[in-house]
């Protein structure tokens, strides 16, 4: 239920809160942009047809760096 | 980009928990999160290195009751056009479900969301659409954003909306479950932020990682989970930075607290819980399908409700039983002849052991 995927917004029409998404397997979908401050080229998680956030490309590309240094962090204890 | 792989430090991750021979229970409450725990065999390579994890109440479509499910057959059966998601359609009431009605002629669909139950109700104006608007934190801010639209007079919803910590704090109260860590849901959290768990971290000391989907993502969050446990700590930390922040979503966050108010409700194999369900504030009433329809729905506020005769769902969404442990597993409970709701929802426990064991 609380299932939601990533994809990219290709164009948004601010009068219907409407954005093309794109889910980067040939699939695109009409979603509704309400809940976020969607923006052309960035990634939201769409869940049962919203949008519920934008994702941060910078946070995901750092994240196994992130749990890298975590997990050598613990060796220090 | 925002899936991570890293087969290296995945087993990395492993050999260091491995290490610190440990012997504890967590819990999560996401069908997503069983489903990547089960479909890629982190159960049992997490209980080889100590580490139980049970799925609690973490499928809205299992933790609706047989009472909300009797209220949409009785609407349906008065000739109104019901729709829900497509998970909701095979949870049997006390007898009969949302799919089984369909067949006696009743019109009943299946919706993607909440906006193409609205669009039936357009199509159809001179006929009554309701929508049973299930799930948790994730989901109600699309029925809010939705009922803050231009709607139909025709369209109205019936609200099974429940709210998550309330529900941990339930199960940490009711002391059934040795639990010494959660797994706090990743998409629920996008929505709450991590904020509204730091209660369960303060007043019952649990520690909890708010934690992403991959499979990588759960082996971290069990090693943050062992570290604060190890270090005598219980706050709530965040592994799924890349999509919540501390503070939520706020602008759903804010849409949510215009539409919705906390009330008291049953959940699935639970008590009344307080404040753990969301119902319309009187000034969305006109689309509130249990006051709309109020006539029709009396008779089932003072019936009561069983549950499926020798069916474990409860147990299990208080994490007492896997579904290993229910007699009526594979057997007289499948996904093709479901008795409780966790053999019948993607996101059961049941239904996913079923899907991805040896058969």
């Amino acid at each position: 239920m609380c299932l939601a995927i990533p994809g990219k917004v290709i164009d948004i029409d601010s009068k219907t809160n409407h954005a093309t998404v794109d889910y980067g397997d040939g699939t695109k979908r009409k979603v509704n942009v309400s809940l976020v401050d969607a923006k052309v080229g960035k990634y939201v998680l769409v869940h049962a047809g919203f949008a519920i956030e934008v994702l941060d490309k910078k946070e995901a590309q750092e994240t196994l760096n992130l749990f890298r240094e975590m997990l050598s962090a613990g060796e220090d204890d | 980009m925002f899936s991570l792989k890293d087969k290296i430090l995945a087993e990395e991750i492993v050999s260091k928990i491995k290490k610190e021979k440990v012997n504890l229970k967590f819990m999560h409450v996401c069908g997503t999160h069983q489903d990547t725990l089960v479909k890629n065999g982190l159960d049992s390579l997490l209980k080889k290195c100590g580490i139980e994890i049970g799925q609690g109440p973490g499928c809205p479509v299992c933790v609706t009751t047989p009472k909300e499910i009797e209220e949409m057959l009785v609407l349906a059966r008065s000739g109104k056009i019901v729709t829900s998601f497509g998970d909701m359609m095979n949870v049997p009431g006390e007898h009969e479900s949302l799919r089984s009605i369909k067949a006696e002629g009743n019109d009943v669909r299946t919706v993607y969301g909440i906006e193409d139950s609205v669009n039936i109700a357009k199509e159809n104006p001179d006929r009554e659409v309701v929508f049973m608007a299930v799930g948790f934190e994730t989901t109600a801010p699309t029925t809010a954003a939705v009922m803050k639209s231009d709607l139909p007079d025709n369209f109205s919803i019936l609200c099974c909306h429940r709210t998550i910590p309330e529900a941990l704090k339930a199960i940490i109260e009711m002391g059934e479950v040795k639990l010494d860590g959660l797994i706090e849901p990743g998409h629920v959290s996008t929505i709450i932020g991590t904020k509204p768990y730091e209660f369960l971290s303060k007043d019952y000391s649990v520690p909890q990682v708010v934690t992403g989907f991959e499979p990588i993502d759960i082996l971290m969050s069990c090693w943050m989970l062992v570290k604060q446990i190890k270090s005598k700590k219980s706050q709530v930390e965040n592994e799924y930075k890349r999509a919540v922040h501390k503070d939520g979503n706020t602008k759903a966050k804010k849409i949510l607290d215009e539409v919705f108010e906390p009330c008291n409700v049953k959940w699935r194999g639970f008590p009344v819980i307080a404040n753990s369900g969301l119902t319309l504030k009187s000034k969305y009433e006109k689309y509130d399908a249990r006051i709309k329809f109020k006539d029709l729905l009396s008779d089932i506020q003072e019936k009561e409700f069983h549950e499926p005769e020798g069916c474990r769902c409860g147990e299990l969404l208080r994490g007492l039983v896997t579904p290993l442990e229910c007699p009526l597993f594979g057997q007289a409970c499948t996904p093709e002849t479901p008795v409780g709701p966790c053999m019948v929802s993607i996101e059961g426990s049941c239904n996913i052991e079923y899907r991805y064991s040896e058969k």
